[in-house]
């Protein structure tokens, strides 16, 4: 891509931001105000230079998302009831039955999407969170680890759909029934809460240099 | 762009962008063409042509599908003789009993309910002005809450999940795809081509230029 060229350029010679210039740019539109503007006159959003709060509720969400996934991975996220004898499966339980019935593709589906996507967004965002807090300027490289992480999170829903959808089909009384765990809904919540921990992030914040930095 | 008269409101030429606060001077962009920011390659404006009567047509489109796709049958299962359909409202009341509720409330919300606000806020906010129109009253708020819901719009996220489920009770019964599995199948692509005529700064722009102020 030839914007790479460019964006490489760019870095060498320091980027005019908003906050430099001395104005607000709005973080939904992207009209730019002088500085001290309470709200954007286009869109109606709240301004702030950089969102000077965003690291804490990163770090709420994240914290709150990364214990409740414990129990999420502890206790059983389906039952399943067939001719009468029960047996109860968490999520990598699940990914094990899969793969013991040959379903190799859809049992990596579930892995990355319940256990390799979480478990590295936790790592992403705690990652990003402290290089900020630290005064490191960010890279294009920080950026769309960033884009990254916000883009897939919600994928990892895959799993709690899949519970849904058995519990709801898969109900013929004596000959098999399925049934949720309580783990669906530790594991829906861990989801949700690290999604809200990436949407609170302020990306403006991995490129600032120390100078710019709030912290 | 727009022209301000003798004044020259040099604030209005200018663009931060949302994503890293780079200034742009606000590009002279074709239709169909994008400007991009020079540093972290975010979309900043993406006009196309006749975008607001695709979107427009292509949510209505959408809703149509979304009502098919809830009331028919999603899934058949057949094991030894006993049947069961299912459609996607069964999906969502899975977890209705007790302590699952709450749960069951959320895939309503994820799968049907903020899938099928977004689609009815942006026929809401597009379809005044794909006439001609100035915006609709509130169309700035409402299309600042369709966006803010957009990650939690799951459909597609949905699909998949169907598909995953099928191979799980492929060995324990057979099980046959309903219409409704292919309503729902449309409306991702759908809502995926939606998404494309959308950009998000060249909206706020339009918005910008047609409100009376």
């Amino acid at each position: 891509m030839s914007g790479d060229g460019m964006a490489n350029a760019e870095r060498a010679q320091p980027v005019l931001t908003a906050r430099k210039a001395g104005l607000v740019g709005c973080a939904e539109c992207g009209h730019v105000h002088p500085k001290g503007t309470p709200t954007c006159s286009v869109c109606g959003s709240g301004l702030a230079s950089r969102d000077s709060a965003s690291l804490q509720r990163v770090w709420a969400w994240l914290i709150a998302g990364m214990v409740i996934y414990i129990p999420a991975n502890v206790y059983p996220m389906l039952r399943t009831t067939t001719f009468g004898a029960t047996q109860e499966s968490t999520i990598v339980g699940g990914v094990i039955d899969l793969v013991d019935h040959g379903s190799i593709g859809v049992a990596l589906i579930v892995f990355v999407a319940s256990v390799i996507i979480p478990v590295s967004k936790f790592i992403a965002i705690a990652y990003l969170a402290l290089r900020v807090q630290r005064g490191k300027p960010g890279t294009s490289t920080h950026f769309h680890l960033y884009e990254f992480v916000e883009f897939i999170g919600r994928w990892s829903m895959i799993d709690v759909f899949v519970v849904a959808i058995l519990s709801a089909l898969v109900q013929l009384n004596f000959v098999a029934s399925i049934n949720p765990g309580i783990a669906a809904v530790s594991f829906a919540l861990s989801v949700a809460f690290t999604m809200i921990s990436a949407n609170s992030f302020d990306p403006r914040l991995i490129w600032d240099a120390p100078e710019g930095n709030p912290v | 762009m727009a022209y301000y008269g003798g004044m020259t409101d040099s604030l209005s030429d200018l663009i931060a962008c949302p994503k890293c606060d780079a200034l742009h001077r606000v590009p002279d962009v074709d239709i169909g063409a994008q400007a991009r920011c020079v540093r972290c390659g975010t979309v900043l404006m993406a006009p196309k042509d006749g975008a607001m009567t695709r979107i427009v047509m292509l949510s209505v489109t959408a809703l149509i599908l979304m009502v098919a796709a809830v009331f028919f049958p999603f899934l058949e299962l057949s094991v030894q003789g006993l049947g069961r359909k299912s459609s996607v409202f069964d999906a969502v009341l899975a977890f209705s009993d007790g302590l699952m509720l709450p749960l069951s409330v959320a895939v309503a919300a994820l799968i049907v309910v903020l899938p099928v606000f977004r689609f009815v806020a942006l026929i809401y906010v597009f379809a005044p002005m794909a006439l001609g129109w100035t915006p609709a009253p509130r169309a700035k708020t409402v299309f600042k809450l369709a966006e803010s819901v957009r990650p939690w719009a799951m459909a597609e996220i949905f699909i998949i999940g169907v598909a995953v489920a099928l191979v799980k009770v492929a060995g324990l019964a057979q099980v046959t795809l309903g219409p409704a599995f292919w309503a729902f199948v449309g409306l991702v692509i759908i809502t995926v081509l939606k998404d494309n005529f959308m950009c998000r700064v060249t909206v706020w722009q339009t918005l910008n230029a047609r409100s009376p102020s």
